[in-house]
């Protein structure tokens, strides 16, 4: 490791780090544009000029020129700030003058750094360069003539995103940052370069002149559309949620976001249930919560608790979960379920449910199989790691399912499930790879597990990960893929058919009497019984409210404080940033108040009780944040039968990004997007 | 132009590589190692704008062209954009039957380029940089030295050049070429290459011994 002197701190930092890396590690900030840690080095922005001793006496890019032992540079001399001061000049020469109309205002390196380094009046006369805006689609708004060429969002949609749109046509003077071709982005993770634009070339569309950042309350939360965790950071201006930005967590989501979680946000204020609603008389009508209230337990009291049974819903978070676990219980009702899409998971070991390998730990692996899983679109921030580890080490990834762009090279082996038995047996080659992988990492999907086969296929995944070596005291390569942000909560939680209860399936066709969906629009309504009396507990009009005889308005995940488990099994906690709308509120306290009407008192009456009881139920919950890594010492496998296959292909779980629940169903920005989406598959199928 | 394939013109609503041009890159990628058989890129560009050149007598590179050569590469179409528009020598555009490059750089300035544009102008009727005349015979482009100032002033015709150019030449040159006959390449003033005009200036008594 060479050691350098930076300013006169000494720093000692590992072979092949460039100066202003080790610069970081002495904690002296270098001003840059281009360099981003998680990117290639470009090198073209310059900004990030330094003076290094016994080099030939010039300014040096500190991002592209490596440490050697003994070096000794300074970080402010006159030759670097006369250096600096003539990029920021060449840089504002065409850079136009329009902060005051400009949505990157207050949050602009371009702005910040003018500050120290920009000159106070321009010697620049004449014109400057007009370049067209570039169309990208519903959610990147561009405005190209601030565009300072820095390429990161180039260099993020091809090495990071994987979908190489975007690129530098012609040069010099006439140099352009676009797709060249009129389209649309067709990344999933297309709104992070909104974030990786250090000017105000790439803005989000929806966000237009909404807001400015110093007029907005920014609170910490945990995005609840997809199962990945993702950790967010709402901003909000009074009682509406204007954005949502990812936040740095490098063992989930690094700095990265879906554009489903970044931009459905516009639909927290459409078709939104802010009061109780009650059918009667052939239409729903606006009730207070006491009637609400009373005709559930009109209906509840004197009726057997196995006629009684609740749903769980995708966004649903632990702490409602629990209290309607709970309230179920003491109706005497075994019949719960949080796995609206029938997937048959096995609840008895966590190991058989959850992503054990770590999200983090992909990185790690040395051969992927994917089963009956889309990654790209059930979690493309997961997604993005797996082509991580593709790209640093050309990782073999094998695919059982649908044939799809997953944005890195795959072996397709099939779309039959017999195959994993094939792959067991060694009757395919990519078997092989497997076995001779030190890191084996097997992921299945929901599309496996939400069949009637389903426990056949979890039975034959987990019996190739033992036979194929995925399962090892140290490492294991076992993983479950989830698409809700609900389900390994609710399975850690027990939200599961107790003894004797009904399952999602049995509960639908009149199975119950009383049926109360929390937030569950994802399930059959047309199959729930004409004399089921429905309670929807949720937070928008969606598929589940429209039937119901009761509407209970409850709080989206960004009104509400709450508890999520992601796929990892790793344990979150998402904080309030504004209140439900009208008489909307926090779900857990619906259910508790309910509780109290029917003279079955839940036992809590703050979250902070309530969380006290979801680490009674299990001691998971009590560990926020943070996941041990661990192996697999049992390999007995779920109680399928591996043999009992059927031949039907894999379905993916989520054919639609754009939408897939209740909030991005409905969000116009989400409409365009799935709009735009469908169009390009049709002109490519044209083709 | 630059940032975009699309402005007042038509792109072709495909391409396919015709038997020459398949010759042609088969020729270009052996020429690399395996696996990086995009270095094969520009010179593949050229192979496009030659088909087309003998297509449809316009020498440019449409977009389903760089399409194409991309699929043949295995590169991102992005990225074969990138390359073909960094370089000025490839067409994004159609252009005329002829293309008429003319050198305005020092030397050929020096030389007289300013009476050989104004000739190229007056014959075709083509007013500014990059444009095509009206019978689409000729676009006329600016280029910067072409490397052969000692023949100056030149013009570059498709492929070729025409050295030691004046007004005459270069309004009989236009003629002949919208004709259709094609003059021989090379100095318009007689001389071989770049050797003196009217014979040998220098090394006149110079002899060598015989052999032994």
């Amino acid at each position: 490791m060479p050691k350098l002197t930076i300013d006169g701190i000494e720093v000692e930092v590992p072979a092949g780090s460039t100066i202003l890396q080790a610069a970081e590690a002495a904690g002296i900030e270098i001003p840059r544009f281009c360099y981003h840690e998680r990117l290639s080095i470009a090198g073209n922005c310059r900004m990030c000029l330094v003076e290094v001793e016994k080099t030939p006496p010039k300014p040096i890019a500190s991002c592209a020129y490596p440490v050697g032992e003994g070096m000794v540079v300074h970080t402010d001399t006159p030759m670097v700030r006369n250096g600096r001061r003539g990029v920021m000049e060449f840089l504002l020469i065409n850079h136009p003058l329009d902060c005051p109309i400009c949505d990157q205002g207050g949050e602009c390196d371009l702005q910040d750094q003018a500050i120290g380094f920009g000159s106070d009046h321009s010697r620049y006369a004449e014109n400057k360069r007009a370049v067209k805006d570039k169309e990208l689609g519903p959610l990147v708004k561009t405005t190209m003539t601030r565009c300072i060429h820095c390429t990161r969002c180039i260099r993020f949609i091809t090495e990071v995103a994987g979908v190489p749109e975007l690129g530098a046509t012609s040069r010099g003077e006439h140099m352009e940052v676009g797709t060249y071709v009129e389209k649309a982005l067709s990344s999933e993770l297309s709104g992070n370069i909104i974030d990786l634009c250090p000017v105000g070339a790439l803005t989000s569309k929806p966000y237009a002149f909404v807001a400015r950042p110093w007029e907005l309350a920014k609170v910490d939360s945990i995005d609840a559309l997809d199962a990945v965790g993702t950790n967010i950071r709402i901003d909000a201006r009074g009682p509406e949620v204007l954005r949502i930005l990812p936040r740095l967590n490098e063992d989930v989501n690094e700095e990265w976001l879906g554009d489903k979680s970044r931009f459905a946000l516009d639909a927290l204020k459409r078709r939104r249930l802010d009061r109780p609603w009650l059918w009667r008389d052939g239409k729903h009508v606006a009730v207070s919560w006491a009637e609400a209230f009373s005709a559930i337990a009109d209906k509840v009291n004197g009726l057997a608790g196995d006629r009684i049974g609740a749903i769980a819903g995708n966004l649903s978070d632990a702490e409602s979960m629990l209290a309607l676990k709970d309230l179920m219980v003491s109706l005497g009702s075994a019949n719960l379920d949080c796995r609206q899409d029938g997937a048959k998971l096995d609840t008895s070991r966590r190991d058989f449910y959850s992503f054990n390998t770590s999200i983090a730990g992909i990185e790690e692996a040395d051969a992927v199989l994917i089963i009956g899983s889309n990654p790209r679109k059930e979690a493309p921030v997961l997604n993005a790691r797996i082509r991580k580890a593709f790209v640093a080490k050309g990782t073999p990834i094998g695919v059982i399912g649908a044939e799809t762009d997953l944005t890195y090279k795959v072996t397709h082996i099939g779309n039959d499930p017999a195959l994993i038995n094939a792959l067991h047996d060694g009757a395919h080659p990519f078997a092989q790879v497997l076995r001779d992988a030190k890191k084996p990492l097997i992921i299945v999907g929901q599309g496996a597990l939400a069949r009637a086969d389903g426990a056949a296929v979890l039975a034959a995944a987990w019996r190739l990960a033992a036979s194929v070596g995925a399962l090892l005291p140290d490492w294991h390569g076992f993983n479950m893929l989830h698409t809700a942000a609900a389900r390994v909560g609710g399975l850690d939680l027990g939200f599961v058919p107790g003894a004797h209860g009904k399952s999602v399936a049995q509960m639908l066709d009149g199975g119950v009497d009383v049926l109360w969906l929390l937030g569950a629009d994802e399930i059959d309504t047309a199959r729930i019984g004409s004399k089921t009396f429905v309670v929807y507990q949720g937070h928008h009009g969606d598929a589940g409210a429209h039937g119901a005889n009761v509407i209970l308005p409850g709080a989206a995940y960004t009104e509400k404080s709450g508890t999520y488990v992601n796929t990892e099994g790793r344990v979150q906690r998402g904080f309030m940033a504004v209140n439900p709308p009208g008489d909307a509120r926090e779900d857990w306290t619906i259910i508790r108040a309910f509780s109290q009407l029917i003279g079955k008192t839940l036992p809590y009456d703050t979250i902070d009780a309530l969380r006290a009881r979801l680490e009674q139920v299990n001691l998971v919950f009590g560990r926020i944040g943070y996941l041990p890594r661990f192996g697999c010492s049992d390999l007995s496998g779920p109680s399928g039968d591996p043999a009992a296959l059927s031949d039907a292909p894999f379905v993916p779980a989520v054919a639609n990004y754009y939408q897939t629940d209740s909030i991005s169903r409905n969000s116009p920005t989400m409409a365009a997007c799935a709009q735009t989406a469908s169009e390009a598959t049709l002109l490519a199928a044209a083709e | 132009m630059a940032g975009s394939s699309s402005a007042g013109f038509e792109q072709p609503a495909s391409f396919t590589f015709d038997a020459e041009s398949e010759a042609e890159v088969a020729k270009l990628i052996a020429r690399y190692p395996a696996g990086k058989q995009a270095s094969a890129v520009i010179p593949s560009l050229y192979v496009i704008q030659k088909q087309m050149k003998r297509q449809t007598d316009s020498a440019w590179v449409p977009v389903k062209g760089m399409d194409a050569l991309a699929e043949r590469l295995g590169m991102a179409p992005i990225r074969v954009y990138e390359v073909a528009t960094f370089y000025f020598m490839f067409n994004m555009a159609p252009i005329g039957k002829y293309h008429l490059q003319l050198c305005t750089t020092t030397p050929c300035w020096l030389r007289g380029s300013d009476d050989i544009v104004a000739a190229c102008r007056e014959a075709t009727g083509i007013k500014g940089w990059k444009e095509t005349s009206a019978d689409g015979m000729f676009t006329m482009t600016e280029v910067e030295c072409v490397g052969a100032c000692v023949n100056a002033p030149i013009l570059q015709v498709d492929d070729d050049f025409y050295e030691d150019m004046d007004r005459e030449k270069t309004l009989a040159l236009i003629a002949a070429l919208r004709e259709g006959n094609i003059p021989p390449k090379g100095s318009m003033s007689g001389r071989q290459n770049s050797a003196p005009e009217g014979g040998p200036t220098t090394m006149l008594t110079l002899h060598f011994a015989p052999e032994a």
